[in-house]
């Protein structure tokens, strides 16, 4: 314990002295917030409110950068073609010569086409072969007529059999449950603009709406999050699964859960409706289950690893679990959970659900995944290092947030509000960490499917922490807690951060270890239905929640700002609809992705017996 | 020594006890303190109806759309007398059972108006009925479920003696031969909705103040605060949800103001009584529950003022002064 101490002495305040001096103009930050008597009349000026327009801006630039270099490319394309027709006015011009300038020409050219070299010059009699199995593809024909070829993954992985058909069955489960939750989620989004879609107990929307959270939560996102782990886990420790069945288990236990945890929502039994703890506890109890298997595993798989050093990714992994577990038994025991102890608990829940578990995992994965799509190493380990610790430190405190202004101590208000802004430091340590490492690499992104996913889901991990801390500030509260601002704040980061990641680890490693890739176009058009449908969904959330709350400051009449919500909301189910679609058209991708993976797994090692390796 | 590269498991234990000891201080101990919350003097405990009640609003995850706490800003005055505090809830969130938990009612979104004080605001047992049958029938933009299956419909001769009849309109019925009548379960629903009211604070006890939105507003309104009651924004809160924004009402359920004798009478008594007292003379209408602890003389005036001028009724003012001595009669009755 003694050293440990040391060690955090050491590294906050011996290595780290701007740490300390940034935790102080934080200090300070929540100082000049302790008297709250903001005022509305210059609200667009308010810090919270232009730091906001500024990120979203961030956002719209950059995919104005990627549109611009598609249509230069598109371009480029157009002018070869032109100068294919300016060649061919030239050839008719030669028919038209005279015969005498014609043999004139012949001649000369006669005397260059007699020139010879010695034949010796670079290779001598060796016959061209690709011995190393550097040639991806031979094309003769490159040309596609809209956008850049993508590259396609080669088959180079050798993965065993039982770790292949773990991870396509997690992500393909997770496939599904992506479909069917925001099957839901788009269902609920079309009862805001008709309440009276139907009347039936099991679809009404108290009902429906934790459905749809719940089963992108644990069935989507965390299914393929252990998914993906365990192909980094196996890999980056250099050693297989420590043990198949308990992956096996795991699956079936968190398939369980949200199977039953949705039929009973859907029933109207429900654990107290606390954001994402709506399963009661024998459901959750399910999950926590799944995930003690999932760390006992990789836990034993990164204790047998074959290399001395833990790769960061690990670190994120195995730190995303245990704290997971942690979170869930404080979240489920009923000590202390009476009266507003249960909102406490639930403020402090709900926040470290999305920061512990989904972002902490996610980030280790794409400590992995983001430098092997790119082929070079990432940019500085300590950084993803200070991340780590600082998200652990950070995000624990930050719950409160959730209720600014709520009965809940002042005090604790204030530690959270204070520490949101101390969340600046993780996410820009992991966001300068992401786009050095795809620097210099930025000509790779239109020529491959997976960066893009990528480059957005870093934009917007950027974009939508700090836009999240952004919103604990007193002022910024005061006009958008409890209004569709939060909802689109929650799908900034769920959907742009983890799921745009999740989708480009899984387009990077699915054609990997299968050896089958998706249709470039379909790749193309599920990313552009879910950009723009998440865009689409944002921006009529944010722009709407804020007249909502301006409306709630001024003491109008409550139903005036249901009404000025309607086109909003109408906006927002167009937004919905777009990434329902993307949705459907990435389950069809995997598919063609994971189609009968055993034979394709007995050509792979005949692949590899025939080439020796 | 301080190796988390090289050795898992004191990466493993540390983040683990860091995570630990972090969660007990920010979240364990201040949820335990918290627990010991006293009720406040004044408040009564749910009876068994109402926390089945409280049950029904938690099965249907009333929380996802309803707040339940009214913030120390100036905007949730709206929502309460006084900021919610802690004591507020301890009748309310206590454990449900042994599989589910303390309800979530403080809720983090507030898509419907919050419910602090909804027993106060609304208190008609036919408004409720109606509102939770179809949200429609009394709030046209609402965008509420219906909750059909909180009711019944039978042919008119199977109605028993003890069932609650829904006054529906037609146009709202699937059947137009049958009757809605309540369940159980809408009743007890109902009960909790009627019993949601903010306790008063006992003389010793004060409450904290509302945050200003701004400095500049506090200003006007110490000023010119006589001038600024506006009767039509007044009666679009408290009195449009039955009695409808075009003062029709709704037949069977609420009566019309529009044309009404009452309303358009040169002597405002009556009127400002039943704003005052409530009424409940008509058996072909709901009750009227009184208005006279949560609206002032000058915004009971403003209302009058308001039914008085609009919908083609035109009668004499009322002011402030009138207002007082009727109210002042009713107390010395009362007495």
């Amino acid at each position: 314990m003694k050293k440990k101490f040391e060690y955090i002495y050491d590294f906050f305040i011996g290595k780290r002295i701007w740490l300390t001096t940034a935790l102080l103009s934080f200090v300070q930050l929540a100082y000049s917030q302790q008297t709250p008597n903001p005022s509305t009349e210059n609200w667009m000026l308010s810090p919270g409110i232009i730091g906001t327009i500024v990120l979203i801006a961030i956002v719209l630039i950059i995919a104005i950068f990627i549109l611009t270099t598609r249509l230069s490319s598109y371009i480029d394309i157009v002018k070869r073609k032109k100068i294919a027709t300016e060649k061919l006015a030239f050839a008719e011009e030669l028919i038209q010569l005279e015969d005498s300038e014609i043999d004139q020409i012949l001649l000369q050219r006669k005397a260059a086409l007699n020139f010879k070299l010695s034949g010796e010059e670079l290779g001598g009699h060796i016959v061209a072969k690709d011995g190393k199995g550097m040639i991806i593809k031979v094309t003769h024909d490159p040309e596609n007529p809209l956008v850049d070829e993508k590259k396609n993954t080669s088959l180079s992985v050798e993965t065993p059999l039982p770790l292949k058909k773990i991870i396509l069955w997690y992500i393909g489960a997770s496939v599904f449950w992506l479909a069917f939750g925001t099957l839901i989620g788009q269902y609920v989004g079309m009862k805001f603009v008709w309440p009276e879609m139907d009347s039936f107990s099991w679809l009404s929307f108290g009902r429906l709406r934790p459905v749809h959270t719940n089963t992108v939560f644990w069935g989507w996102a965390s299914l393929a999050m252990i998914g993906l782990g365990y192909f980094v886990i196996s890999r980056t420790s250099n050693t297989k699964i420590y043990n198949y069945t308990w992956a096996w288990y795991a699956w079936w236990l968190i398939n369980l859960s949200v199977v039953i945890g949705n039929i009973f929502l859907m029933s109207g039994i429900n654990n107290g409706g606390g954001e994402y703890r709506e399963y009661i506890w024998p459901v959750a109890l399910l999950f926590a289950g799944g995930l003690i298997f999932t760390l006992m595993n990789f836990y034993q798989t990164v204790a047998t690893r074959k290399v001395s050093e833990i790769y960061i990714s690990n670190w994120y992994i195995l730190g995303g679990l245990v704290w997971t577990i942690v979170l869930a038994t404080i979240g489920y025991l009923p000590q202390f959970q009476d009266g507003l102890g249960e909102t406490v608990i639930q403020g402090y829940y709900m926040h470290q659900g999305v920061g512990m578990w989904f972002m902490t995992f996610t980030l280790g994965l794409i400590y992995y995944y983001l430098p092997s799509s790119l082929n070079k190493p990432i940019y500085s380990y300590s950084l993803g290092v200070l991340a780590f610790w600082t998200q652990m430190f950070f995000y624990t405190l930050i719950g409160t947030h959730h209720f600014v202004f709520s009965p809940l101590p002042w005090w604790l208000q204030t530690v959270s509000i204070v520490f949101s802004a101390g969340m600046f430091i993780p996410v820009i340590a992991g966001t300068t960490n992401f786009l050095l490492t795809m620097k210099g690499s930025w000509s790779d992104i239109s020529k491959s499917y997976v960066l893009p996913f990528f480059l957005v889901g870093v934009v917007f991990y950027f974009v939508g922490s700090t836009q999240g801390s952004l919103q604990a500030f007193r002022f910024t509260n005061f006009v958008w807690h409890f209004t569709d601002f939060n909802v689109a704040h929650s799908h900034m980061t769920m959907y742009g951060i983890i799921t745009f990641v999740l989708w480009a680890c899984i387009y990077a490693i699915v054609p990997k270890i299968t050896g089958k890739n998706p249709r470039q176009v379909f790749v193309g058009v599920h990313f552009w239905l879910a950009f723009v449908g998440l865009f689409a969904y944002m921006i009529s959330m944010m722009a709407g929640g804020t007249l909502r709350g301006l409306s709630w400051i001024e003491g109008e009449p409550f139903m005036e700002s249901v009404i000025l919500m309607q086109p909003y909301w109408v906006w927002r189910a167009i937004g919905g609809s777009l990434m329902f679609l993307s949705h459907l058209v990435f389950a069809y991708n995997f598919y063609v992705m994971a189609r009968n993976i055993k034979p394709q797994s007995s050509q792979v090692k005949r692949i590899f017996q025939n080439s020796n390796i | 020594m301080l190796d988390f590269h090289k050795n898992h498991r004191l990466l493993v234990l540390t983040a683990f006890t860091v995570f630990l000891v972090l969660s007990i201080i920010i979240a364990v101990i201040p949820a335990y303190q918290l627990q010991e919350t006293e009720p406040l003097p004044n408040m009564e405990a749910l009876s068994d109806q109402e926390l089945r009640g409280l049950q029904v609003y938690t099965a249907e995850n009333c929380v996802a759309c309803h707040t339940q706490q009214v913030r120390n800003i100036e905007m949730d005055n709206t929502w309460g007398d006084r900021p919610s505090m802690a004591s507020d809830y301890y009748y309310s969130k206590m454990r449900q059972d042994v599989w589910r938990q303390s309800p979530s009612i403080l809720g983090s979104e507030r898509t419907g108006p919050d419910l602090t004080n909804v027993g106060k605001r609304q208190p008609g047992e036919e408004w409720h009925l109606l509102h939770l049958y179809n949200p429609r029938i009394v709030v046209k933009e609402s965008i509420m479920p219906s909750y059909p299956w909180l009711f019944e419909e039978v042919s008119e001769k199977d109605i028993r003696k003890n069932d609650l009849v829904v006054p529906v309109p037609s146009k709202f019925l699937k059947d137009k031969d049958k009757k809605i009548i309540a369940s159980e379960k809408a009743k007890d629903l109902i009960a909790y909705l009627q019993s949601l009211k903010q306790a008063s604070l006992t003389a010793n006890m004060k409450a904290d103040e509302f945050i200003p939105a701004s400095k500049k507003k506090e200003v006007t309104k110490s000023d010119e605060e006589s001038n600024l009651v506006d009767g039509a924004q007044l009666y679009m809160k408290t009195c449009a949800a039955c009695h409808q924004a075009d003062g029709q009402g709704l037949s069977g359920a609420f009566p019309p103001l529009a044309g009404s004798s009452i309303v358009n009478d040169s002597n405002p008594e009556t009127l400002i009584k039943i704003i005052l007292q409530g009424y409940d003379a008509r058996a072909e209408y709901g009750v009227m529950a009184g208005f006279a602890e949560m609206l002032t003389d000058e915004e009971v005036a403003a209302i009058a003022n308001h039914e008085r001028s609009s919908w083609g009724n035109s009668a004499p003012t009322v002011t402030k002064d009138e207002v007082k001595k009727i109210r002042d009669y009713i107390k010395m009755l009362n007495q």
